[in-house]
């Protein structure tokens, strides 16, 4: 785990500039006659809320060392807090992502608890059932009043203020693009201060970190805060931009994508973490194109399953890419330098 | 049979006269002089995965329409996507269907909570959400709703029936319900209460006396099964799918408890159900049905049987044949070729809504004798009636009327 940048000092041109292309992107559209733009524009607003919730299980499993399979049960409680408030309350949905992410905290901050003593794969299975039980818990006859029971919560999709002149999807996609940066930014911040290092060190070997004198439990519990909190952020995103809640959205096969996400984009990598967003969303579509091409070009009498070409795919990268698509990415840049240097020495 | 000569004398015409005879339609996105477009979204993986069946049904009837010339000469595109049965992957791939691929509507989508994530935005868009492929009751709401229409007999009627019925014939019914919990659980069991709630003067204010519930993730329901024999009731209410129901009905047999048993049309298959459960444990079980039993040898020689038979052995080999899924799949997706047919040359989203809201006695294959779709501006439930079947012997045996809605 190539953790150095986390030395540095200042952010890097190349992060900046990428960030304004992604800002650039919805500009496209004023001149785009195509008509599935918008479309596009909900893709990537899925990428962008993939990338925050892999965010937040980055900074606990990649930064801090825990494992959690629970991250879709973070993701729902934000979803179901930012539709109780716009649908009950009558919140407008921007105030709405800060009470998401406190009580995503919260609720972290409580499992986090007793999740203390418990260690990776006693920790995994833990969170493991916070997945399983999350679905059947929004079903729960006696707060089906707020949550709507299997029905689920149907909401608005918010208009764009009129001076921007942007359609709603260009709209959410800058809205999601602005809690990303944000993220992103606090994230980053944190990892390169004093409790950052203490995050990973606590990561790396904690009982020398705790000779060290960092508290161990606080640290834990926090990161586990933190980690849902983000998390949670992005479940509220994605009630407002799919504009509907229900169980079924929440499934443990979520909390599987985030992982796959994280581990494809690159663990304790922020780059990483928009990869692993742009992963999730595009592999599972790719792999029914995929499905769909083997069938039409070979003529085959069966359908391809698109899930054993996904998992091959899967398995592809892990082989030619251990360390995910960004630690990829890191060794090919390390590799080019050296041979530069090699270069000039010959 | 006049639907069998139409056929054959529009794939002939089509083999003559190939495509440029009918140039000269009007179109919404998706279709053209040579193709219709449509999409749907299904979840061929996850936890309903065993519904994928439908889907593919809907592919193998499109691959033979297809192979007799299509539709008025126009070739069907089906594009049926995996949504995973989770809704906002449903919201991604319809809009994808819609925006990218440009469909002319979508065609029975499947599960609850799937198409009501999407209802909103297709009616905004007006593109048509047809013949969706859940029981819920709330699809046949054209004030609200004029883009979106249901297909089967939704499960609150079915609810409402069950109670009729048993008001009819059980003295002092005290019942017992085992719910799953959700959506469609909730559908039935919910109309079921209304309707017993209306009866409290003949059998009483009381007369469910217990209700259990259990999650689609449960292993068994065994537990369940003794809560309510030991509430002492004489009527079962089964409303399960099939996994469960045919543990509920084994259960209660093994305990010795023998109420009137009612089991909800979703898990009527006699190769699912009925057969792992054990046929002597399942005599005279009750449920309500608009589709013939495929195991029956009753209808073996009913002409639409056969017809269906040569489509299965043809386009849908590798499927189950005594999987219900392909007959529904087969009848809904016959149902749709019919409004395509109807519309002619007008090939746009207004015409098909127009048509499948005009469906006036439509007589479609391998659904019950008597049973006939029937829709209008303000009347978006195709299918209203069933009729009321008990199992004797191996095998489903109908008896009573047609029971309809309006009569529920």
């Amino acid at each position: 785990m190539t953790t150095s940048w986390a030395m540095k000092r200042g952010v890097g041109v190349t992060s900046i500039l990428f960030w304004i292309v992604l800002a650039l992107l919805p500009l496209i559209g004023f001149v785009s006659e195509s008509s599935s733009f918008d479309y596009y524009m909900f893709m990537g607003q899925s990428m962008l809320i993939y990338a925050i919730a892999v965010l937040g299980l980055n900074l606990l499993i990649g930064f801090n060392g825990q494992i959690s399979l629970g991250h879709s049960a973070f993701f729902a409680l934000g979803a179901y807090t930012a539709a109780i408030l716009m649908n009950f309350g009558g919140w407008p949905y921007w105030a709405t992502l800060p009470i998401a992410a406190v009580v995503c905290f919260a609720a972290g901050l409580l499992f986090g608890f007793p999740a203390l003593k418990l260690e990776g794969h006693y920790l995994a299975l833990a969170t493991f059932t916070l997945a399983i039980a999350v679905p059947q818990l929004l079903k729960y006859k006696a707060i089906a009043g707020w949550t709507g029971g299997v029905g689920g919560v149907l909401l608005d999709k918010p208009d764009p203020p009129e001076w921007t002149r942007l359609s709603p999807d260009q709209w959410l996609y800058y809205v999601c693009l602005a809690a990303a940066i944000l993220l992103f930014w606090v994230v980053f911040n944190l990892l390169r201060s004093r409790n950052g290092r203490a995050l990973m060190a606590v990561r790396d070997h904690s009982m020398a970190a705790s000779t060290m004198g960092i508290d161990l439990a606080r640290y834990k519990t926090i990161a586990f805060g933190i980690s849902a909190g983000i998390t949670g952020v992005a479940g509220g995103l994605s009630a407002i931009t799919v504009a509907y809640v229900a169980p079924d959205s929440f499934t443990l096969q979520l909390s599987i994508s985030f992982l796959v996400g994280l581990v494809v984009g690159g663990i304790a990598s922020l780059p990483g973490c928009l990869v692993g967003g742009v992963f999730i969303v595009l592999v599972q579509n790719s792999a029914q194109s995929i499905s769909d091409w083997m069938k039409a070009t070979f003529a085959l009498r069966y359908d391809v399953p698109a899930w054993a070409i996904y998992g091959v795919l899967l398995l592809l990268l892990m082989y030619f890419l251990p360390a995910g698509i960004a630690g990829g990415f890191a060794q090919a840049r390390t590799w080019w330098t050296m041979r530069g240097r090699r270069g000039r020495q010959q | 049979m006049t639907r069998l000569t139409r056929r054959t004398v529009l794939s002939g015409a089509a083999t003559l006269l190939a495509a440029p005879a009918i140039a000269g339609g009007k179109y919404s996105p998706g279709a053209s002089d040579t193709e219709i477009k449509i999409g749907q979204t299904m979840p061929y993986s996850g936890n309903a995965s065993a519904y994928g069946a439908n889907g593919r049904a809907h592919a193998a009837y499109f691959r033979m329409i297809n192979e007799q010339g299509g539709i008025n000469g126009r070739k069907i595109n089906f594009i049926s996507l995996d949504d995973g049965y989770s809704p906002p992957k449903t919201v991604e791939l319809a809009r994808q269907l819609v925006e990218r691929d440009q469909v002319l509507f979508l065609f029975a989508p499947l599960g609850t909570q799937c198409n009501t994530a999407i209802q909103k935005y297709m009616n905004q868009k007006k593109v048509p959400q047809l013949f969706v492929a859940t029981g819920a009751s709330k699809w046949g709401d054209p004030a609200h709703f004029p883009w979106t229409m249901g297909w089967q007999p939704d499960y609150r009627t079915e609810g409402m029936i069950y109670a009729k019925h048993i008001k009819q014939t059980v003295k002092n019914p005290k019942i017992a319900i085992l719910r799953q919990n959700d959506d469609m659980g909730n559908d039935y069991v919910g109309g079921f209460r209304e309707q017993i709630a209306a009866f409290k003067d003949t059998i009483g204010a009381d007369a469910i006396v217990i209700e259990a519930t259990y999650e689609v993730t449960d292993p068994t329901v065994d537990s369940q099964i003794l809560q309510l024999k030991n509430s002492g009731a004489n009527v079962f209410y089964n409303v399960t799918t099939p996994k469960f129901a045919a543990q509920a009905i084994k259960k209660a047999a093994e305990i010795g408890w023998k109420p009137a048993q009612y089991l909800v049309n979703v898990s009527a298959s006699v190769g699912a159900v009925l057969r792992p459960a054990g046929l002597e444990n399942a005599q005279g079980i009750i449920t309500a049905q608009y589709i013939k039993d495929v195991t029956d040898p009753h209808w073996a020689d009913a002409a639409d049987f056969k017809e269906w038979k040569a489509w299965m052995d043809k386009y849908n080999s590798t499927a189950n044949p005594s999987e219900s899924a392909n007959v529904t799949g087969y009848a809904v997706a016959f149902t749709v070729a019919q409004v395509l047919k109807r519309c002619g040359d007008d090939l746009t989203r207004e015409n098909v809504m127009r048509q499948a809201a005009s469906m006036h006695d439509l007589e479609v294959p391998m659904l019950l004798p008597g049973i006939k779709l029937n829709t209008s501006a303000t009347d978006f439930y195709p299918i209203e009636s069933v009729r009321l079947s008990h199992v004797e012997g191996e095998h489903w045996t109908l008896f009573g009327d047609l029971v309809s809605r309006d009569a529920a």
